[in-house]
């Protein structure tokens, strides 16, 4: 079984040490491998599971896949909590030790770059999750058994009534939804008023996630550690301030949204 | 001192509060990417990881909705939402006609108790 060498991130030359215990996938110690005062945090992980073949195969695997990703932000947050790391995505994997130095030869610049510009700051993530309160789900299978049962009461049931009664329950909806983009909005804008940069993704699934609610606003702002208590205060301060709408603060991350070194092979959805 | 726990002092505590979709969304999603030695096609990966098991909840629900619908600032839902309601509009049609106009299948006999048998007819009391 060969060794191969799994890169976390890349980063200044520690002024702290690294946790001794840190370990990383698969269980392996986390390193330092200095290039041209850039060093590499990478530990070894074993062939059988990352070779091109193999990898394919485990990422497909929601368990394998879990599991790596946690200790990959494990390694990232130990550094978070030393230094300004660059994370690199999840299985960036090389052959041995001289292939990461040449790697790092070849985007000193770019690395160093990156360093200089988030040098300090970290990045928060907030999300804004519309509550489920139209608890009367697609609608239909109510429909049905109220018109069943409805033949005792057969004036409710008339098309025009059925159209009005639907109508106000979409405009309840279309209201609150109203409501919701009104509220991301607003914090959006003081929030990313209160940020150097912000980032807009996706809304999380919540079989994933196993949060309540519709994910409508996940966003990163990229905050100085010296301002993240003001930040913090400001996102605390909004959270229960509105009915059916939820504010979720998760931090500080490494600033995993700002590395601006992502895009070039950034997926096309379709 | 006041300092609530999460604050980065001096550098900060690990993410607080992440849940599994937050770590993923970054680890696989959002780090830097260098090609190594190891190739995968990670495009691959993640329109199936990514773009299906976290971002969307199904495919069906990313088609109907238009896979980026969300990207838009946060104006998010307009376009989803439209949809909706274009959906429903139809399916209104639908069950109106064939609740004022039906002749046919199940939905007469909830017709018949309603209204008198002409079907065209609104019912009067």
């Amino acid at each position: 079984m060969t060794a191969l060498r799994y890169v976390y991130a890349v980063c200044r030359p520690l002024t702290a040490p690294l946790q001794a215990e840190l370990r990383g996938v698969a269980g392996a110690p986390a390193r330092q491998l200095e290039h041209h005062g850039l060093i590499a945090v990478v530990s070894q992980v074993p062939d059988s599971d990352f070779s091109e073949e193999a990898l394919r195969t485990r990422l497909e695997d929601m368990d394998w896949l879990t599991a790596t990703a946690r200790a990959h932000q494990n390694v990232i947050d130990a550094l978070t909590g030393v230094t300004t790391p660059l994370p690199l995505r999840m299985a960036t994997v090389f052959r041995d030790d001289s292939a990461v130095r040449v790697m790092m030869e070849k985007r000193e610049d770019a690395f160093r770059h990156a360093l200089d510009r988030l040098d300090g700051r970290v990045e928060w993530g907030v999300k804004i999750f519309m509550e489920n309160t139209d608890g009367e789900g697609g609608g239909d299978g109510g429909e049905d058994t109220g018109a069943r049962t409805g033949s005792a009461a057969p004036k409710a049931m008339s098309g025009r009534d059925y159209l009005r009664q639907r109508r106000m329950r979409t405009t309840a909806r279309e209201e609150q939804w109203r409501q919701v983009e009104e509220f991301a909005r607003r914090l959006h804008e003081s929030l990313s008023a209160q940020a150097e940069d912000s980032r807009l993704h996706a809304p999380q699934n919540p079989q994933l996630s196993g949060a309540a609610g519709r994910n409508v606003l996940n966003a990163a702002y990229l905050v100085p550690r010296a301002r993240s208590e003001e930040f913090v205060t400001l996102v605390d301060r909004t959270k229960d301030d509105t009915p059916g709408i939820r504010v979720e603060l998760t931090g500080p991350w490494a600033a995993y949204s700002f590395t601006g070194l992502a895009e070039e092979s950034a997926g096309e959805p379709t | 001192m006041t300092t609530p726990a999460r604050l980065p002092d001096p550098y900060g505590a690990p993410a607080a509060g992440a849940n599994l979709a937050d770590i993923l969304e970054r680890v696989l999603d959002k780090g830097i990417v260098i090609a190594g030695d190891i190739k995968i096609n990670l495009l691959d990966i993640e329109l199936l990881t990514i773009k299906l098991r976290l971002v969307v909840a199904s495919v069906d629900k990313a088609k109907e909705m238009g896979i980026d619908w969300w990207e838009d600032d946060p104006a998010l839902s307009s376009r989803a939402r439209r949809q909706e309601l274009r959906r429903e509009n139809a399916e209104l049609r639908a069950r109106l006609e064939r609740l004022e106009g039906g002749t046919h299948g199940e939905e007469q006999e909830l017709v018949e108790g309603a209204a008198p048998r002409t079907p065209r007819r609104e019912e009067s009391p």
